[in-house]
């Protein structure tokens, strides 16, 4: 059977020539193999080389250079919300621990004490963990809001914003910053503004989950429009940051949950809380991880580098959606293909069907999602040709 | 707003005093000599292997990397120990022992439902009892310290724990109880494992300490292993925070003996569900040293001589604490201090003598009079026991 994205390698089965494995939830490069960036390469050097440091403790809420740099990152460098004083960061371990932190607290503190009744909206569809960290946290109403239109396999506005206008006031609603997954499929701005209009008439409470900052345009800024515009309307807000992907730090495990909050003492009294609920999780988060990214932040140079880096990653993934979206259209292959490009980050919803999906495994030992899911970074130049086909082969052969 | 955490607080306020005569006794991290931090050579030389070695940085699996869980069940159980080699246990990475800690509360809180019960001793670490109220289980004590001797209060301990409910859950330290220091001896050990056994109860080991507390790890791990080899599947966290110096590292492991390696499947599969809302996967970097370490001959002997000096140096200021209050002229009887072992202390000091320390002397420590012996050094042990000696004479 297949391996849930992000728990290690699916096993390929020896022996077998042409495989693509477009389940992993992790870069890869045309070669089809792991990425360790250069920039993080050479601070990792400079770490090793440096015999000053050493292995004590983090404070609780984490390194406060990696904490600083990493809100900046999400809010902007002109943030309003910066140069107020009411923004609050907690390292986490990956984006999954910066949401379960951000999680906790809400049930015991958000919309009354331990208010468990609170419901939370998840998109659906959307990362299968997302249900599984808020009922963990103590949450008993979990509800879907509409999302991916499969018909027209786009974003399904009118039914999101339906949603939000039925929703019981205070609310908690799941917002993938950018990138979606697993559609990649992204609101508009303008479609945001729509969002936000209706969520702030409605008291709703946004928690970003934001895996792919850089990684989905390439652009930083451009990733993190959504988190800023609502940041500008005045909202308090929770954004779950995950440096995995656009650092290629997976297995160091190095998140931040910001928080943006309505004035400067309730970002502490938010804090002193949030102190409270890490130290009976990991008691203080892992220092390597946090290192790295907080050295390359706080350098001009290296930031810079780091930014090339990312790029370079995202510019790939929009060029196997560009190739694979034109040999299926050559091909002639039936349905509209303009999807592949127009959705963005990691993930693809090809809107192939189980069986189909069931073929492209069995027939063609191309592996993804039951969903339909790709994960673009499996697609090489050297696989496109053999995808395409295989695409062409399921669609046209099976209904 | 929160009040501020009772243990790391302390090392804040420490930060902020400007007197150069300044001793943090707080939180539990060591110092060598010189009271500076301590980087083990044998760390360093794991990391410079792994810079070598250019690894990719690809998610690890949930229970983590397999040649540090493994390592950490052998080094726990005894490499002849029957539980490791049958493989009828399951041993996840965790997040340091907090960490692992959290892991096993939560695993009790949804598959253990004989009771909601964990029974502490009293008193123990500060952060047990909300790492167990957070996963929802409920608190009680045994009777484990005895005030007017600074020692075990065994038959006090022995008579509430014949009392316990059966099938309670009870918390043991493996070795160098936090706070005070006092461990029960073999034959105490003895009787304590034949107790538990009679009562049924589930049994935790929160070991954060071996090698750390004798100098030998497998004295140190003694009561564990004779509580399997009675035929209690105990639960056990593990830590490598402070035995390998790997503080920020976060490396730690939670193991389940069970009755054979299908049932150690099957609480694998359930401990994965549980780590995976928490955190999706552990750190790489402490578990990758920790298990180089563990699994390089040359390098776990020279760790093994490490943590000997480590132990050895803080039983080395342990006896000059006493000596140094005898020369002051203190009348107290401190055999205490030099009884206890580990880490850390518990000084018999009253709140407002601790007060006093912090206030007057610049010296650091938790309320409870806990001190942690790995701040001492052979610079500071004077003053010190100088300052003692005003706040108690």
């Amino acid at each position: 059977g297949q391996a849930p994205p992000g728990t290690g390698r699916p096993s390929v089965p020896p022996g077998v020539g042409r495989t693509a494995l477009l389940l992993l939830a992790a870069y890869r490069t045309d070669e089809g193999q792991p990425w360790v960036l250069p920039v993080v390469k050479k601070v990792e050097q400079m770490i090793a080389n440096d015999n000053s440091l050493n292995h004590e403790y983090l404070p609780i809420l984490g390194l406060p250079e990696f904490r600083a740099n990493a809100s900046r990152i999400a809010l902007g460098d002109d943030s309003p919300a910066i140069k107020e004083n009411r923004i609050g960061s907690v390292q986490s371990l990956g984006g999954t621990g910066a949401l379960r932190i951000g999680a906790e607290f809400l049930r015991r503190w958000y919309n009354g004490n331990n208010n468990t009744a609170t419901p939370v909206y998840i998109s659906a569809p959307s990362w299968e963990n997302h249900n599984s960290v808020f009922v963990d946290a103590g949450f008993k109403d979990i509800r879907t809001y509409h999302y991916w239109d499969a018909a027209k396999r786009g974003l399904d506005l009118q039914g999101l914003l339906d949603d939000m206008e039925k929703a019981p006031e205070f609310s908690i609603f799941i917002l993938h910053a950018c990138a979606h997954n697993p559609t990649g499929t992204d609101p508009t701005p303008d479609q945001w503004k729509q969002i936000a209009a209706v969520m702030k008439r409605r008291f709703l409470f946004p928690f970003f989950d934001s895996a792919y900052q850089g990684f989905a345009s390439g652009s930083l800024d451009k990733d993190a429009w959504a988190v800023r515009y609502f940041v500008s309307e005045g909202f308090e807000l929770f954004c779950a940051q995950s440096f995995s992907k656009n650092f290629g730090l997976y297995n160091e495990r190095v998140g931040n949950l910001t928080v943006v909050a309505k004035d400067a003492d309730n970002v502490q009294r938010v804090l002193s809380q949030m102190e409270k609920i890490v130290r009976t999780t990991w008691s203080n988060p892992p220092s390597q991880g946090a290192r790295i990214v907080a050295t390359t932040l706080s350098s001009p140079q290296l930031f810079a580098e780091w930014k090339g880096n990312v790029k370079t990653m995202a510019d790939r993934v929009l060029l196997m959606r560009s190739e694979l979206r034109s040999r299926l259209e050559s091909l002639g292959t039936p349905g509209t293909w303009n999807h592949i490009t127009e959705q963005i980050g990691m993930f693809s919803f090809t809107g192939l069907n189980p069986k189909q999906v069931e073929y492209m495994i069995k027939e063609k030992h191309i592996y993804l999602m039951a969903s339909g899911r790709i994960n673009m970074c499996g697609l090489t130049t050297k696989n496109l040709d053999y995808v395409a086909k295989s695409i062409h082969e399921a669609v046209t052969k099976i209904q | 707003m929160g009040p501020p955490d009772p243990i790391l607080g302390v090392t804040e306020a420490f930060k902020r005093d400007t007197n150069s005569k300044k001793m943090n006794l707080g939180v539990g991290a060591y110092r060598d000599d010189n009271g500076k931090p301590y980087v083990l050579n044998c760390v360093r030389k794991a990391e410079a292997m792994i810079a070598s070695k250019k690894m990719d940085k690809e998610y690890l699996p949930i229970g983590g990397l397999a040649d540090f869980t493994r390592a950490s069940a052998e080094l726990a159980l005894g490499e002849n120990s029957e539980a490791f080699k049958s493989g009828r246990y399951v041993t996840v990475q965790g997040i340091s022992g907090t960490g692992s800690l959290r892991i096993g509360a939560n695993f009790l809180q949804r598959f253990f439902k004989s009771s909601r019960d964990v029974y502490l001793p009293k008193p123990s670490w500060g952060n047990h009892t909300p790492i167990f109220r957070d996963a929802g289980l409920q608190l009680q004590a045994y009777r484990y310290y005895d005030p007017k001797t600074c020692s075990l209060d065994f038959s006090g301990a022995m008579d509430d724990i014949s009392k316990i409910p059966e099938k309670s859950i009870i918390l043991l330290h493996a070795c160098a109880h936090n706070p005070t220091g006092v461990d029960p001896r073999q034959e105490q050990w003895k009787e304590l494992a034949a107790m538990v056994k009679k009562r049924n109860l589930l049994v935790y080991f929160d070991m954060a300490y071996q090698g750390f507390a004798s100098g030998d790890i497998n004295r140190d791990a003694w009561a564990v292993r004779y509580f399997i080899e009675q035929g209690i599947n105990v639960i056990l966290s593990q830590s490598y925070a402070k035995n390998m110096g790997l503080y920020g590292e976060r490396a730690g492991a939670f193991t389940v003996i069970c009755s054979d390696a299908e049932e150690a499947k099957r609480v694998e599969s359930q401990l994965k569900i549980l780590i995976r809302p928490m955190y999706s996967n552990p750190p790489l970097n402490g578990a990758r040293i920790a298990s180089i370490i563990l699994n390089t001959p040359d390098l776990r002997k020279e760790w093994l001589v490490e943590v000997k000096g480590m132990a050895d140096r803080i039983i080395s200021m342990r006896t000059q604490l006493v000596s140094n209050l005898k020369k002051e002229g203190s009348s107290h009887n401190w055999q205490h201090i030099t009884d206890q072992i580990g880490m850390f202390c518990f000084t018999g000091l009253k709140p407002e003598q601790v007060e006093r320390l912090i206030k007057e002397f610049s010296i650091y420590m938790t309320k409870d009079g806990r001190i942690s012996v790995a701040g001492v050094t052979s610079g500071n042990v004077g003053y010190l026991a100088h300052a003692i000696h005003q706040v108690t004479k």
